[in-house]
């Protein structure tokens, strides 16, 4: 089972991404694989998902993620999330996500201004996707956040039928960026495609204070396990 | 030619840089001042010889589908020589 | 070659000497043009050539077994077993950063991190020590709170964009900083061992290529400012402000190390200070060789630039190497995929020297190895060290210990330093295992399953009493932070933050400031394998204290030992005892500061061979897992240690009696060396580990739940609730600041 991480220039959680991944990930006794996908590449390959990772694409000097949005490889991640593939973008990887349209809403600058690293707990809004089905009911995760640009945005309306529509992903318990309705996390309507702003891969190791990251990349494997191969 | 591309937030999203600079000001005695909305101004140089209508046409066009984010930002442009 | 005449005033304003301006002449054989007489000035200023304190560096120790490569170098070079190493250095900009904070601080880390991965090695930490003004200071504090956000946030907004965890430091305050505040940046890198890179010329004929953003008018040292070859437009164009980019360094970085495994560089070097100029000589003078380069080949930003402004650009992000010839398109590939411009410049020759043309035409030919190493050395004056605090304090007594006790964990030096760390990105690259906030910092090694500690010290106020036993402690305290979490103290870096020492009286503090942590270094054996002097750190004849900033690293193999006290019902163990104080070491402590808004008297005696022993029964207690948190004593004293031991997750306190003849202020708040407090519920194994080493035991107590109390012999001194002492301590930063 391959992971592709997407390298854009400036992408700086890609190696995080690459070693939770191919160190810390086992499905069904076997170790998940990881590979970079230059961000110049037309092609996500053999990739059974694809992960666009943390940090700060073409240094985020337009508005964070609006120049990663133009690279090659993300007409090839639209066309594998068209035809059903794992998308899951971090920190940096959901702006691009929202740049792109593959998820609404916007990512704007932290209601307190500065950049914030912490701990943070979160809660899983559903359980009905493949990125959250590991997570039991109830559960509290803790997870790191670290940007200065987290707090999601978007109108009433898109956040109501965000909920209607049960695409909460993840919502924080203790709002650390002054994110709408404690939005952590959210999926587009065919439910392959999360962006979330806390970063899973950095909590997938005692020694990293926490493990609850683990959860994410399980679910991804098992939807992977048990889905009939893409046509690709 | 040049252009000159101011980008803002929409009314309605909220702008807590702006707001911070606000309440600086008012607290600095500016009293007269109500609100404050921060954006950014793109200064773009145009090659010679391109046309106004061609111009117009390019920014209008890399204004809407680079320099902004539609979901919380909006712009106008203005062209000088 | 230019033609305008070289006078008095034009040396004067290049702060060359007239003897050294007569030394220039001899090395030329003839009058220098005004670009050499630009290139000189900038080799052989203070911060470039150490020409102050060379003399008193060299009796810093530099050596072990360990060491790869000791100082000359960009950064110094430790071997960590496995096959790999790390490079590591501390650098100052504090001059920049008092200017303009965010982009004087984002520089600093800019620079220093090009230096690590010059060398190869891929910086996977960054610390850094600040000095600021105090934030509460009646007059200065407004200005001093700028100044602290804009560093702080010019360090997150490098750090993070370029993706590199800073994981820790220190922040102090004072008010001989308000006019001048130090940033002090501290990086490590990591490469394989046989991997390293040499800023060293070397193969007549190969080509030297140039790298990274294009040269601006940035920096230009300011003594050129006066230069009658600038006009007044010229001098309205030049930023006085270098303004970095750390997405483009980001790119630099991935771009060198990619390079660097094609084969084909021979040397590498970043442009730092004095850009070009420094670069081109300094890898000519190490490789003996010469060094051709021809302006016109270089990328600049702005047009009209003169030889002169392009060879003392400072402008960031540019580094200089020397390619194998014929191998110059793999190299351009590289920089090519990663988007950077990277033009050939000039050629090695075998002349040994720096030739710069502009268009064919020589613009300045300087002998290479004179230029860079034949910089003028000064043995300059040196008394007694500048005293400015009585030996003798006020009479005080306390009124009430408790209160006492949480004004000092509110002032703003032992406070929580939350609302600064949490701006960096202090976990990116998923290594840290002990962030901010701990004695020291810890990172995993991927490659080799190892750990690498870090820890920043430095104490103003012991070294303005005492530069040579401030200095000493210094060291002590830094080898004690890393010993506590269970790492063995191997190198150092270090940064002398000194006045003026054209002032003997200043130099005076120097020059026992480095004989002093030669002394401790040489006996901890933590050689000095690099660093930065920065000197002149004065504003309108009012100078910083002597501050010298000691950068250590450790190494394990165990995970780190935390601060916190973890459960109740563990016993408290203090290693090296109560210590020996009195009124007159008494009042360099932050108790005489935050208490009694005082300093006087001299810092506390050390008798390095308990506080190595000491630290030996620390290390051990740590990486046998016997102890189950430890915590060095050090500001604030034995209460204010405790006090932080019960700000963890669980919240436990303690109870705790001390059998003691000390008054009960110096008994809770002297900062005496040689103290470790740590939990255990194996209290025989630790007495009998210290026992072996001849360290003192004391059991001062137990852990329990939600409340601090500290009794003498049974009488209370102190008995407060956690949750009480925490919020003090907790909020003390950004209340006596009015940051939000």
């Amino acid at each position: 089972m391959t992971f592709g991480v997407v390298v854009f220039p400036g992408s700086n959680c890609d190696h995080d991404a690459f070693h939770a991944i191919s160190r810390n990930l086992t499905w069904d006794g076997e170790r998940c694989e990881a590979k970079f996908l230059w961000h110049a590449e037309e092609s996500v390959g053999d990739a059974d998902a694809v992960i666009l990772p943390g940090g700060f694409s073409f240094g985020d000097y337009l508005r964070c993620g609006a120049i990663g949005k133009f690279s090659p490889v993300m007409r090839a991640v639209k066309r594998f999330a068209d035809s059903g593939g794992l998308v899951i973008g971090i920190c940096n990887g959901f702006q691009i996500l929202v740049e792109t349209g593959l998820l609404p809403g916007a990512l704007v600058r932290n209601r307190g201004l500065r950049f914030v690293c912490k701990s943070v707990a979160l809660r899983a809004g559903t359980q009905a996707s493949p990125f959250t089905s590991e997570i039991e009911p109830g559960r509290t995760l803790q997870i790191p956040v670290a940007h200065g640009d987290g707090c999601y945005y978007a109108d009433e309306r898109t956040l109501d039928e965000l909920e209607a529509e049960d695409r909460v992903a993840f919502r924080y318990v203790d709002n650390p960026n002054g994110s709408l309705r404690d939005i952590a996390g959210i999926l587009n309507r065919q439910r392959n495609v999360l962006g979330m702003m806390p970063h899973p891969e950095r909590a997938t190791e005692t020694l990293m204070g926490s493990t609850d990251g683990l959860a994410v990349f399980q679910s991804m494997a098992a939807a992977i396990a048990c889905r009939t191969p893409l046509v690709r | 030619m040049k252009a000159r591309v101011y980008v803002s937030l929409k009314p309605t999203v909220l702008d807590p840089q702006g707001q911070t600079v606000r309440s600086a000001l008012n607290g600095l005695g500016y009293k007269a001042v109500s609100e404050v909305r921060q954006g950014k101004l793109f200064e773009i140089s145009l090659n010679p010889g391109v046309s106004e209508e061609q111009a117009r046409h390019e920014i209008d066009t890399l204004a809407k589908e680079v320099l902004t984010n539609p979901v919380i930002e909006e712009y106008r442009f203005e062209l000088s020589e | 070659m230019s033609a305008l005449a070289i006078t008095p005033e034009l040396i004067a304003q290049h702060q060359l000497t007239e003897g050294e301006y007569q030394k220039i002449t001899e090395i030329l054989g003839r009058e220098p043009t005004l670009t050499e007489l630009g290139i000189f000035s900038v080799m052989w200023s203070e911060h470039c050539s150490y020409k102050s304190s060379r003399l008193h560096l060299k009796k810093l120790p530099t050596r072990s077994s360990l060491v790869l490569q000791g100082p000359g170098e960009n950064a110094g070079v430790i071997d960590i077993g496995g096959g790999y190493a790390i490079a590591f250095k501390i650098e100052s900009h504090n001059h920049p950063s008092f200017i303009e904070p965010f982009q004087g601080a984002a520089t600093g880390v800019g620079g220093i991190l090009r230096d690590i991965f010059t060398m190869g090695a891929r910086p996977v930490a960054v610390l850094n020590s600040l000095r600021f003004g105090p934030p509460d200071d009646p007059l200065a504090g407004a200005r001093n709170r700028r100044i602290l956000e804009g560093v702080v946030s010019g360090i997150a907004h490098y750090g993070n964009c370029f993706g590199v965890p800073t994981v820790g430091g220190e922040c102090l305050f004072d008010a001989c900083y308000n006019g001048n505040p130090l940033v002090n940046v501290f990086a490590l890198g990591i490469f394989r061992k046989d991997e390293i890179f040499l800023a060293q010329a070397a193969g007549v004929g190969n080509p030297v290529i140039y790298v990274g953003a294009k040269t601006g008018r940035d920096g230009i040292h300011g003594a050129s400012m006066a230069s009658a070859e600038f006009t007044e437009e010229a001098k309205q164009k030049r930023p006085n402000v270098q303004v970095g980019d750390p997405f483009l360094e980001k790119l630099l970085l991935e771009a060198c190390l990619e390079a660097m495994r094609t084969g084909a560089i021979v040397g590498i070097q970043d442009m730092g200070a004095a850009g070009l100029t420094c670069s081109t000589c300094e890898m000519g003078s190490r490789g003996g060789v010469g060094i051709e380069i021809d302006l016109r080949h270089v990328p600049q930003r702005e047009s009209g630039m003169t030889p002169y402004e392009i060879m003392l650009s400072e402008s960031q992000e540019r580094m200089l190497l020397v390619a194998e010839k014929g191998r110059e398109e793999e190299v351009f590939a590289v920089f090519r995929k990663w988007g950077l411009d990277a033009v050939t410049v000039g050629e090695v020759t075998g002349d040994g020297l720096l030739r710069v043309k502009d268009h064919g035409t020589v613009v300045a030919e300087i002998p290479n190895r004179e230029l860079a190493d034949e910089a003028p050395l000064y043995d300059r004056p040196h008394t007694e060290p500048l005293r400015v605090a009585p030996i003798d304090g006020p009479a005080f007594a306390s009124q009430d210990l408790g209160a006492d006790l949480a004004a000092i964990l509110a002032s703003p030096d032992v406070a929580s330093k939350r609302w600064i760390w949490e701006q960096y990105d202090y976990q990116v690259r998923t290594n840290t295992v002990m962030g901010p906030g701990g004695d020291a910092a810890v990172i995993r090694i991927k490659e080799t399953g190892g750990f690498v500690a870090m820890a920043l010290d430095g104490n103003q106020r012991w070294c303005v009493l005492s530069p040579r036993q401030g200095a000493i402690l210094n060291v002590a305290e830094c080898c004690r932070n890393l010993s506590v979490v269970g790492a063995l103290p191997v190198a150092a870096t270090n940064n002398l933050n000194f006045g003026n020492p054209e002032r003997p009286e200043i130099m005076a503090q120097l020059v026992e400031a480095i004989e002093g942590m030669g002394e401790a270094c040489r006996f901890f054996e933590t050689p000095i394998t690099g660093g930065n002097v920065s000197l002149y750190n004065e504003t309108l004849g009012q100078g910083i204290y002597p501050t010298p900033v000691l950068g250590i690293v450790g190494l394990m193999h165990t995970p780190p030992v935390t601060i916190d006290f973890k459960a109740a019902g563990r016993t408290i163990l203090l290693l090296g005892g109560i210590g020996e104080a009195d009124e007159r070491s008494f009042g360099g402590t932050q108790y005489a500061k935050a208490v009694l808004d005082g300093l006087w008297g001299v810092p506390p005696a050390l008798d390095m061979d308990f506080e190595k022993r000491l630290q030996a029964v620390a290390r051990e207690a740590a990486s046998s897992g016997l102890a189950e948190s430890a915590h060095d004593v050090s500001d604030g004293g034995l209460a204010v240690a405790l006090a932080e031991c019960t700000f963890g997750p669980a919240g436990i306190g303690a109870e705790i009696d001390l059998d003691s003849d000390l008054r009960p202020e110096l008994l809770l708040f002297h900062e005496g060396p040689s103290r470790v407090v740590i939990s255990t519920a194996r209290p025989e194994s630790v007495e009998e580990l210290a026992s072996r080493h001849g360290i003192p035991v004391l059991r001062i107590g137990r852990t329990a739940p939600d409340r601090l109390t500290i009794t003498q012999r049974g009488a209370v001194l102190v008995d407060r609730e956690v949750m009480q002492l925490r919020e003090s301590w907790a909020n003390g930063l950004t209340r006596s600041t009015g940051l939000a």
